[in-house]
């Protein structure tokens, strides 16, 4: 009841506002192209008619919610998952590129944090390279990447992948330099009264103190992740994945199309973010947390 | 006096003089102190006269600068590496993510006893701080003097013969302070350990110890060290009787001399 009242329905009066301003502006939107129409065929449809029409257009420049809905739900559930404009197929394209490089980026994201904390030369030498790597906009060296990797042979879903590890990579290793650097000078004073050798700090201290920051880092990697698996299908014609449904849609011009693409991408994301979620407080339960 | 060797800690002429952004600062300078086997030894002063950061030197958390410190006949360094003391902090500073036992075997775990081993030490710790039955609760579910207590049998899990205390219990009211300080004069009385305790409460100091050192700040310097007459057996309305009162009295003088309070 208590999460019912703070959560569920502000976040469903949000989704209503932004509902009925998507109508608005559909109709605000379509109605040029569909008053060219009407000049066209000598038609003068009245108002309601009028409006009906702009929400009914085949290609229409904003499709209104319930267009997207439908195109979503016959895309989703009644196509055969193995068809190629199975929106389940293509999601699971780009997933399976997402979780690759999620799970490298995650893994050379602790790699360096662990590098920066304890070897004083990365510190001083890696992060600004680091920060660096991330102001380079992705949708510049994600075709060179596809490109050069095609070039020596490598094709499908590695260079995807690692598009992905190039975005995920970066929260995790800020979140864990950070988590690492957690524990208070207290415990680290009382490893020192102990004798404690550096990879016993390491195991028994800043290991479990950076738990938490890893979550929260790769809550916004996984996010990050998904984005690189969907830029890297864009430059390369890929024939599948949510990145080529959007390109489709964009070279015929089936907005319809593009939008379902993007609600699937959208909760394709909510449910990755979800999972690492899940996963963070189970663990944080194991780990002796306390109930919020 | 009553300094039969070897003596536990053994200070001469120690300095330490920390180098900050404004300059010098001497936290301690020219200590002379010796404490012997089995002595309750209390540093009393106001804050920034240097008793935390006594201990610390003891401890090899904080190296002198000028004059020698041995503990145990050794150098503090080498006493740490052969753990000789247990270490209490203002804060219990359990790690979160450990059950009280575990944190308790935690040092025991650095040191790489047996299983079997830790679980006799633990039981044996926990009992003497009178915390049996809490092994599997996680730090957050126990009150903050159970915490405290549970950090001291962290501290006495490894079975050194020293215990330094840094405030361990000035955080906590003054109801469980009491409670804790007698089953802190009760577990020194059967584990026969040196103890060095610092404090800033004079009533706290007077009841534990055999031996009060009162130390003033700026520089931080031992200014009077009182023998307490008391006897080992201390129960708490002890601190009515007027021979505990005059010892109060004289550890107030001391810390007045020290010019303690005109700023």
């Amino acid at each position: 009841m208590d999460t019912f009242r703070s959560k569920i329905i502000p976040v469903t009066s949000i989704l209503a506002g932004v509902v009925v301003l998507w109508y608005v502006f559909a109709v605000i939107l379509n109605a040029p192209f569909q008053r060219d129409l009407d000049a066209r065929a000598k038609e003068t449809p009245g108002a309601v008619e009028f409006i009906g029409k702009t929400l009914a257009q085949p290609k229409p420049t904003l499709p209104a919610p319930h267009q997207v809905a439908v195109n979503f739900f016959e895309n989703t559930f009644l196509r055969s998952v193995t068809s190629n404009r199975s929106l389940v197929y293509n999601a699971w394209v780009t997933l399976s590129s997402t979780l690759l490089g999620f799970a490298f980026g995650t893994a050379l994201g602790i790699v360096i944090a662990v590098g920066i904390v304890h070897v004083a030369t990365l510190d001083r030498s890696l992060m600004p390279w680091i920060i660096a790597s991330q102001t380079i906009p992705i949708l510049a060296v994600a075709p060179m990447i596809i490109v050069v990797l095609a070039a020596i042979g490598i094709t499908g879903l590695i260079p995807k992948a690692l598009i992905s590890t190039y975005l995920s990579f970066f929260p995790v290793a800020v979140g864990m330099v950070k988590g690492l650097r957690s524990p208070e000078i207290m415990h680290l004073d009382l490893m020192h009264t102990y004798n404690a050798s550096a990879s016993q700090t390491f195991w028994k201290l800043r290991v479990p103190a950076s738990v938490p920051f890893l979550f929260t880092s790769m809550k916004v990697a996984v996010a990050a992740s998904l984005v690189g698996a969907i830029v890297g299908e864009l430059p390369t014609g890929a024939v599948a994945g949510i990145g080529a449904k959007l390109l489709a849609g964009a070279y015929y011009s089936q907005t319809i199309d593009i939008w379902s693409a993007l609600v699937a991408g959208s909760v394709v994301a909510a449910l990755l973010v979800m999972v690492v979620g899940i996963a963070g407080r189970l663990v944080d339960r194991a780990m002796g947390g306390r109930p919020a | 006096m009553t300094e039969q060797p070897p003596a536990v800690v053994s200070a001469s002429k120690l300095g330490l003089t920390f180098q900050t952004n404004d300059g010098p600062v001497q936290a301690l300078s020219n200590v002379d102190l010796t404490i012997g086997k089995g002595e309750f030894v209390s540093f009393i002063g106001p804050s920034g006269c240097g008793k935390t950061t006594l201990l610390r030197v003891i401890a090899d958390l904080e190296k002198a600068t000028a004059g020698a410190i041995s503990v145990n006949g050794m150098t503090p360094e080498q006493a740490r590496e052969k753990r000789a003391y247990g270490y209490v902090f203002q804060a219990a500073a359990l790690f979160p993510w450990r059950t009280i036992e575990r944190n308790v075997a935690l040092p025991l775990e650095i040191i790489g006893l047996s299983q079997v081993e830790q679980a006799e030490r633990i039981k044996r710790t926990m009992e003497l701080v009178n915390l049996s039955g809490f092994e599997k609760k996680y730090p957050w579910q126990l009150s903050g003097g159970m915490q405290q207590r549970a950090s001291i049998a962290r501290a006495l899990a490894f079975d050194a013969d020293l215990l330094l205390m840094d405030e361990p219990f000035g955080a906590l009211d003054e109801i469980v302070r009491d409670h804790l300080n007698e089953q802190l004069l009760d577990l020194w009385a059967r584990t026969n350990k040196t103890i060095c305790f610092v404090t800033h409460s004079i009533p706290e100091a007077v009841y534990l110890s055999t031996r009060i050192v009162v130390m003033s700040p700026r520089p931080g310097r031992v200014t009077d060290i009182i023998e307490s007459t008391l006897p080992r057996e201390r129960p708490l309305d002890i601190r009515e009787t007027p021979e505990f009162l005059a010892i109060a009295a004289r550890v107030r003088d001391g810390l007045r001399a020290g010019h303690s309070y005109d700023d």
